[in-house]
């Protein structure tokens, strides 16, 4: 009976503990793949970003949740008449989580890492057109470039320019110390990533005091954990057929958005027969997008066109391009010498976008005469042989970079798309900082691929978020791969 | 006749004949997708609803009937075909080197769990139905030599056999001629036990990815598709599921009725 009673105290204790303080300042989000360190300067991983992008570390410029580019470790700055020379004004009392000073050296140190010989960035092409990072003062860093780029502010807001210490490099994929709103605490490898509020952020501070990242790659437990109430949000639920259970559940909040991720049919455009632009244009009109969606997503993604985000003010419509007709797709694989249709491979990576969009596309190929061996291979065996070997026919994937349409102008990208009048579109667009030119230009180079048949465009991942009802400031879209936990905070 | 026996060969002959079937008629085209006509409930249309494409369920489970039981037969075929022999040669030379090395060699590929490594196997040279076929069958090749070698070994001491190696027959003819018509009963039963094994580990192997591939329907995948479902529409996993249950149960029914019929011991045991 004793025994019983200090159980019965105890739990009620536990309980008070959790329904007090606890619940109110902490918030454990759960996503799908565990970063394979905490470096976002040296690896392409979107993992490492939704952890680190703008909670650990910072860059000069800083992306908000609607995509914009705003001031973030610099406050302001200057750009020459020419275009070719930024001079960066950075805040003033601003330190690394270990304590030590933030200033124009460190803005250098990171930069010239970034951009150097040897340098391991996954995105040096962002840093191309650098030619010096100079220190003026502890507090103002000038950039010189060689030509006008007009895209630079929205280049160092990514994740991969983002401003590290120079103190602290050597253990910065373990240990890493930036100028966020909150530190690292420790990492229980596959399972879980614990951060706590700094308490010295120079900007406005956060809301809650402890913040966890969750790994859970099966769908079936994320949503038994997210119905358990285990975690208090999934950054990107897996499992698209299961949001309107969480819609019709008042303990829930989904929040559907748009990510960067352009969804595509690749095709391997060196390998025959696709070398040939009307097998290509055979391909895009045996498909289906709206199948795909309503199949595949059930009903989340917006059909695209062409390599280009939809809700980006240049975008420009062009999905009746490559409209669904299978009786034009066979006319026109018979135009092209092959009337009976051909055979190839379809690599499918494991997200269940490319596994079930890919059965899918398979079927209606097949309807066409175009029998795709379906191959369902792993992230690793997906760059092994798709990303870097090119050896494939067909392959589903998401473009999750922001603003990637310049990737087509790399003859050596796993497409294998090569056409100079695009490559020296995108020389144009690199050096046109004027807003309606560029649009211009971006417009004609989504045409252009999109007349060109590359790929197959299918469709706009969505981001599909869903969160415990009280918890606000979470982002809706996805400009880029971040779980911003400044803003967070729970209704009262 | 007992009721194992009419029970589980009448589920095994509800499973082959909806196999047999599937090659001449199925309600729908199984790989025909409708995506406007996905998740039904099973109904006067679609007798087992739809799955998350829009299919009909009965036409894939008719047709993944086949893909079960085409990999679990080959499977078996492989572990009989090579199993018994080996079995045969390690009594005939009971005690010699030969012996050591088939049954040692048996007891390496039995001491892993026969599904770990499938699934290494089939990780290996591809997923696949054929390599998924290649794994099981492997795994059936010890089962079949150990149970050859110990029935073959109690023959061996029999005296038809002492006559016929007096009337100068060679090893290799015995074993023919007398010792494999003595263990085929043996044979029979063991083989139904591990065909419905062998449907288990297709299933699994699929479920995991790793067995045939899509198109071609299978009930492990099934399963696998099911499984973020299963809240809201549980007959996508109830469907295959009872497929798989139904085939098991009816194949091991079987195996023990046949058992009981065919066992020379147990039908001296009961008169």
């Amino acid at each position: 009976m004793a025994l019983r009673s200090l159980v019965l105290a105890a739990g009620s204790a536990i309980a008070l503990m959790a329904g007090g303080a606890w619940a109110k300042d902490s918030v454990t989000i759960a996503m799908q793949l565990e970063p394979p360190h905490l470096d976002p300067t040296s690896a392409a991983a979107q993992a490492i970003d939704s952890v680190v992008y703008s909670n650990i570390f910072e860059g000069l410029t800083r992306f908000q949740g609607d995509g914009s580019v705003v001031p973030g470790l610099a406050e302001s700055w200057e750009i020459s008449g020419d275009g070719t020379v930024y001079t960066f004004r950075l805040r003033e009392g601003v330190t690394f989580h270990d304590g030590s000073s933030f200033d124009a050296e460190d803005v250098k140190f990171s930069l010239d890492r970034a951009r150097a010989e040897d340098s391991t960035n996954a995105q040096k092409a962002l840093f191309a057109g650098i030619t010096a990072v100079d220190v003026v003062d502890p507090q103002t860093v000038r950039i010189t470039l060689d030509a006008p780029n007009g895209a630079l502010l929205f280049n160092l807001a990514w994740g991969d320019a983002v401003i590290v210490a120079p103190e602290s490099i050597g253990s910065i994929k373990t240990n890493p110390i930036g100028t966020g709103a909150y530190k690292f605490q420790n990492w229980v490898q596959g399972d879980r990533i614990a951060l706590t509020r700094n308490e010295n952020y120079w900007g406005e501070p956060p809301a809650l005091e402890k913040a966890t990242f969750k790994f859970i790659s099966d769908p079936t437990a994320a949503f038994a954990a997210l119905m358990a109430e285990d975690i208090d949000a999934f950054d990107n639920f897996p499992a698209p057929e299961n949001l309107p259970q969480f819609e019709a559940d008042p303990r829930f909040q989904v929040l559907v958005g748009s990510t960067e991720g352009e969804t595509i049919l690749a095709i391997n455009n060196k390998q025959p027969p696709f070398d040939d632009l009307r097998v290509r244009q055979a391909v895009t009109h045996a498909i289906d997008r709206q199948a795909i969606i309503d199949g595949a997503m059930f009903g989340y993604g917006t059909p695209i066109g062409s390599h280009f985000a939809p809700h980006h003010p240049a975008y420009k419509d062009l999905t009746a391009n490559s409209a669904h007709d299978p009786e034009k797709a066979r006319a026109l694989l018979a135009e092209a010498g092959l009337p009976d249709g051909f055979e190839t491979t379809l690599h499918l990576p494991p997200p269940s976008y490319a596994r079930r969009g890919g059965e899918i596309v398979a079927a209606q190929l097949a309807a066409v005469g175009i029998k795709a061996e379906i191959i369902n291979v792993e992230w690793a065996q997906w760059l092994e042989t798709v990303f870097r070997g090119k050896t494939f026919g067909l392959s589903i994937v998401s473009h999750t970079e922001p603003m990637d349409i310049g990737i087509y102008a790399r003859p050596d990208y796993y497409f294998q798309y090569d056409n100079p009048a695009f490559q020296a579109l995108m020389t144009r667009l690199e050096a046109s900082s004027d807003p309606a030119s560029r649009t211009t230009l971006l417009q004609e180079a989504q045409a252009m691929i999109a007349a060109d048949y590359v790929n197959g465009y299918l469709f706009q991942l969505a981001k599909l978020g869903v969160a415990k009802a009280g918890l606000e400031g979470l982002w809706e879209n996805a400009p880029t791969a971040a779980i911003d936990l400044s803003a967070l905070r729970w209704a009262e | 006749m007992t009721r194992n026996l009419i029970l589980g060969g009448a589920l095994s002959a509800l499973v082959v004949l909806a196999a047999l079937i599937s090659f001449l008629w199925t309600p729908y085209d199984h790989a025909v997708m409708n995506i406007p006509a996905k998740l039904q409930t099973p109904n006067a249309q679609h007798w087992l609803g739809t799955d998350h494409f829009g299919r009909d369920l009965m036409s894939m489970i008719m047709v993944g009937a086949r893909t079960s039981i085409a990999v679990a037969l080959v499977a078996v075929g492989i572990g009989m075909g090579v199993g018994v022999p080996l079995g045969l040669t390690a009594a005939a030379r009971k005690g010699s080197w030969l012996d050591e090395v088939i049954m040692r060699g048996n007891d390496l590929v039995f001491a892993f769990p026969s599904l770990v490594i499938a699934i290494l196997i089939t990780a290996v040279l591809g997923a696949g139905a054929i390599n998924a076929i290649i794994a099981i069958g492997i795994f059936n090749i010890p089962v079949f030599a150990r149970i050859t070698r110990s029935a073959a070994l109690s023959l061996w001491e029999r005296e038809f056999i002492l006559a016929a190696r007096v009337s100068g027959k060679g090893a290799a003819r015995i074993s023919a001629e007398h010792i494999l018509p003595n263990v085929t009963n043996l044979l029979i039963v063991q083989g139904t036990i591990q065909f419905s094994l062998g449907i288990l580990a297709e299933a699994g192997l699929s479920y995991v990815g790793l067995g045939a591939q899509p198109p071609t329907p299978s009930w492990g995948r099934m399963l696998a598709d099911a499984q973020t479902m299963v809240s809201f529409a549980p007959h996508l996993a109830l469907v295959p599921g009872c497929a798989i249950i139904v085939t098991v149960l009816g194949l091991n029914l079987l195996g023990d009725g046949l058992r009981d019929h065919l066992d020379p011991k147990l039908r001296v045991a009961r008169t």
